[in-house]
């Protein structure tokens, strides 16, 4: 009996298992600078691209393992249209507004082909990929555009200093960003507490009190201590928002709406879907058309980042945020998978990356390995469904 | 409060008292007898094909009516009209609900008022919840919001309803078929349906489990549910019908009301194919059974998963020359297994015991080790394990035996067309040529193709697992004829079969088996459905 609930824990939290493993290999090998303050920083902000990527591809791949190839593309022409926008001295504000609606509008066009004309999405997003690079280039005229406006930089990540200031101006130590470690840990616990509480006056079924609080305690104490090791260099990056934002929002989308479930059953099975008086076609489009919103938003945080654009911007872009997907648990085959799980799986090809690049390991040889995780991620998810049936 | 309850005593106010009752039991009657559903001179047309052709049926509050007919007769169309799938405008002719005209644009439209329907495919989805499935496209809470509490609470109130006592938090892979199917009516309930549209509920439940579906529907209909059920398994609907409409080739031939006519399977059947079928089960005439063809020893097949399992367990059977051998037994027994893992290990570890193929010893490791060795098994899920639905009827039914028609590894497509037209002929499978894909056909034809496969390859021993599921009578009858040819020409037939009635008509010996054993042998002349439910039921009591 042990036994099977050694394996089934196993199964549940493999990845989490992984990421510690993988942390605690890379803290070894690079005598723990890994750890410093600098490089977790770095990690988030460099980062975010695929976090919010892979949070849209998430929905995509749930619809039935449906990929977007396009994203690469789509991030660098969003930005490139912004960066034109921005360098003819227009207000930021409005160039903002313009890369999300052109965003929207390619994940529209998109979606109209891949729902309605019932073209594969693999074909679809192909040609996107290949159309939004070439509009990119024409737009920029093969040349790169700096962006020149310090608020857009600073607001969306970029530059020497992106962090959130300091309110209590402290040298040193960083005691906002501690605070607001703090206060999202109060909010956890309280959170938890009130549904506890009303599911038990409700007579609703209540996971076993101990299970609860470890899960508690452990999220604590990693949010703790990352807001402590941000704290110890320049506070929360001005990234993290954006990408906490983003995951809050699409873990809630998920979990807690109509669409959401929505998007899991056609992944499950369409025609079943379909028959409980749903409209699939309407949920395979507004998964492109998300997609194409947040490929606008990572376009954003990628040239505010780089403080420029240039037509090779985004460049397997689409492959990282399709990577950090199925290492976080989603099926290729739809309908599995869930918004912490690609928080696992693109932190877990963050560390790789950054720990590889802390080691000094040829460029060439990082991508043999971050094809082999994908690899194993994936055989894993395949075998492990083997061995349930 | 105190006024009321002194007024009440008063022996004038019993009386009106009485009288309400009364009158309340007449509007009682009333309601009963009240016409819930009509539709109304229904024609939907395909194009080239008239799939309803004036259809009438009028279901009364509170019974349940039952669909009859060969498949293709128009039963699941005339319930996606109905349902809204084929939304109002594509058909004509009217559908009057509780008394009014409907006119359905989309499921959601039917649902509304109470119409729900149960496909013959569930339509559930593996990786959910019982419970989110159950609320799929009828969340509760906001949309924005949705009450994972209340789903689930509800859930469990209705799953009691429909008696299972599964929490609605367990993924629907993880329950079986008759549990799903429950899990689908109380999908229905939740909905607040009071008119129960059932295609083919039991077609994939095992005796007992369409048993306790049948009395679900006779506990509904107590508490004033309406249903329809589309059903083959015509002793179903003599159990469960009120009223039984017979529906051929796109038109309503006859309503049968089980109260003031008799009602037998035979009449059902006189009115679905349109003449008196004088027997079900084709006779044999003079096939002389030989020498044994094929004899299994001591077999023992263990889980592929659970190895510690036995999913066979010491079986030994043998089959003749000109024999058909039923297996009958209950879903679960080891039927499956046993065929599959002696057909070239394709199910099962660990297999262990002797096979004796025309007398030599073999051993089969692989399934084209079978199939030179003249060995053919017929699956039972002919569209996931049987056919390449994509492509035609020519490439299925060379698949199994291509060498014998691509001398030099190169296939000749002129024999292959031949040999195809050859078995369309023999088997007379309805087709306009033999380039249609398999996925066009209808179930009793597909099951014809699939034959043919296997035939083609030239086997001395087929084992057919459950080989007329989900076909009509007539396809049924002729699928019949084709085993007795077989066993003419001296080949041997191994029939699975989960329908008594069939098992005992075809079979010219029975093995009964239950929890991997073979529980019992019965000869035609001595077997009868009480027997082999009694050996059945009495192996279970001994293990």
């Amino acid at each position: 009996m042990e036994k099977v609930n050694v394996s089934a824990f196993l199964r549940k939290y493999t990845m989490i298992i992984a990421l510690v493993l993988v942390v605690l290999f890379f803290s070894i090998t690079t005598e723990g600078k890994i750890l410093f303050p600098q490089n977790i920083n770095n990690l988030i902000s460099q980062n975010a691209y695929v976090f919010v990527l892979a949070t849209g591809m998430l929905l995509c791949i749930l619809t039935g393992g449906n990929i977007d190839l396009s994203v690469g593309s789509v991030v660098c022409f969003t930005g490139a249209v912004g960066a034109m926008i921005m360098d003819k001295n227009v207000n930021v504000l409005a160039a903002i507004l313009a890369m999300l609606i052109i965003g929207i509008l390619i994940g529209m066009w998109q979606g109209f082909w891949i729902a309605y004309v019932k073209v594969p999405p693999f074909i679809a997003t192909l040609a996107g990929m290949y159309a939004f690079r070439g509009l990119s280039n024409v737009v920029l005229q093969g040349l790169t555009v700096s962006i020149k406006s310090e608020t857009f930089i600073k607001v969306f990540g970029g530059g020497a200093d992106c962090y959130v200031p300091d309110l209590f101006g402290g040298e040193g130590f960083n005691m906002t960003c501690m605070l607001a470690g703090c206060i999202a840990v109060v909010i956890l616990i309280a959170m938890q507490l009130k549904s506890r509480i009303n599911n038990k006056s409700k007579g609703y079924e209540t996971a076993p009190l101990g299970s609860t609080v470890a899960k508690i305690v452990i999220i604590s104490a990693v949010i703790l201590w990352i807001s402590y090791k941000l704290a110890s260099h320049k506070g929360i990056p001005t990234a993290l928002i954006w990408i906490l934002l983003v995951l809050l929002i699409y873990g809630y989308l998920t979990t807690k709406t109509r669409i959401g479930r929505y998007l899991y059953a056609v992944g499950g099975n369409e025609k079943a879907t379909r028959l409980s008086g749903i409209n699939t076609k309407k949920v395979y489009f507004i998964a492109y058309v998300n997609m194409g919103f947040l490929a606008a938003l990572a376009g954003i945080l990628t040239i505010a980042r780089l403080t420029s654009a240039q037509p090779t911007y985004g460049q397997g872009y689409e492959m990282d945020a399709i990577g950090a997907c199925f290492i976080g648990g989603a099926s290729a085959y739809g309908g599995i998978g869930t918004v912490p799980g690609v928080v696992i799986g693109a932190t877990l090809m963050g560390v790789i990356n950054q720990g590889m690049s802390i080691m000094g390991m040829d460029v060439n040889y990082q991508k043999v390995v971050k094809g082999l995780v994908l690899l194993a991620a994936v055989a894993f998810d395949v075998l492990s469904k083997r061995e349930k049936k | 409060m105190k006024p009321a309850g002194r007024i009440s005593r008063l022996p004038i106010l019993k009386e009106v008292e009485k009288w309400v009752d009364y009158k309340k039991l007449c509007w009682e009657e009333y309601t009963l007898a009240k016409v819930l559903l009509e539709m109304k001179n229904i024609t939907k047309t395909f194009p080239g094909v008239k799939a309803l052709d004036n259809v009438n049926l009028k279901v009364e509050e509170g019974e349940i009516h039952a669909l009859v007919g060969e498949n293709g007769a128009g039963k699941s169309t005339l319930m996606n009209v109905l349902s809204g799938i084929y939304p109002y405008g594509t058909y004509e002719g009217d559908i009057v609900y509780n008394g009014e005209v409907c006119k359905f644009g989309k499921i959601k439209d039917s649902e509304e008022k109470g119409i729900v329907i149960i496909h013959q495919e569930l339509a559930l989805i593996p990786y959910m919840t019982i419970g989110e499935n159950m609320f799929l496209g009828n969340e509760r809470g906001k949309s924005a919001a949705i009450d994972w509490n209340e789903t689930y609470g509800e859930a469990d109130k209705y799953l009691k309803m429909v008696g299972l006592s599964e929490s609605s938090r367990v993924l629907v892979k993880d329950i079986g078929t008759g549990k799903q199917q429950l899990v689908e009516i109380a999908k229905a309930l939740a909905k607040h349906a009071k008119l129960l549209i059932l295609d083919e509920p039991t077609s994939s439940l095992n005796e007992k489990d369409s048993q306790a579906l049948l009395d679900l529907m006779l506990k509904f209909k107590k508490e004033g549910m309406t249903s329809i059920i589309i059903s083959h398994k015509l002793n179903e609907v003599a159990y469960v019908a009120d009223k039984i409409t017979v529906i051929r080739d796109g038109s309503t031939i006859e309503t049968m009301d089980k109260h003031t006519t008799e009602i037998s399977e035979d009449r059902i059947i006189q009115g679905m194919v349109g003449r008196e079928l004088t027997d079900r089960f084709p006779k044999r005439h003079g096939v002389k059974i030989g020498d044994i063809n094929m004899e299994v020893k001591n077999w023992t097949v263990h889980h592929p998963l659970y190895p510690e399992r036995k999913v066979c367990d010491n079986v030994s059977i043998k089959v003749r020359k000109g024999e058909v051998v039923g297996i009958s037994g209950l879903m679960g027994a080891g039927r499956t297994e046993l065929a599959m893992s002696i057909f070239g290990q394709s199910y099962g570890t660990n297999i262990s015991g002797q096979l004796y193929l025309n007398g030599k010893e073999v051993q089969l490791k692989t399934v084209k080790q079978a199939i030179k060795n003249k060995l053919a098994y017929v699956t039972e899920d002919r569209k996931g394990n049987g056919l390449v639905l994509t492509n035609p009827i020519k490439i299925n039914t060379t698949l199994a035996n291509l060498d014998s028609i691509s001398p030099h590894k190169i296939i000749d497509k002129d024999k292959e067309y031949q040999v195809a037209e050859e078995y369309r002929g023999k088997l007379k499978t309805k087709c306009p040529t033999v380039e249609q894909n398999v996925g066009n056909l209808s179930g009793g034809n597909q099951q014809k193709v699939l034959l043919a496969k296997w035939m083609f390859a030239d086997p001395d021993v087929l084992i057919l697992d459950e080989p007329t599921r989900g076909i009509d009578v007539g396809a049924k009858y002729e699928i019949y004829c084709i085993i007795n040819d077989l066993v003419a020409a001296g080949k041997s037939v191994v029939m699975i079969s989960s329908e008594l009635p069939e098992v005992l008509g075809m079979s010219d010996r029975i093995y009964i088996m239950n929890e991997g054993r073979i529980a019992g042998e019965l000869s035609a002349e001595e077997a009868s459905q009480e027997k082999i439910m009694s050996i059945i039921v009495n192996s279970g009591k001994g293990a």
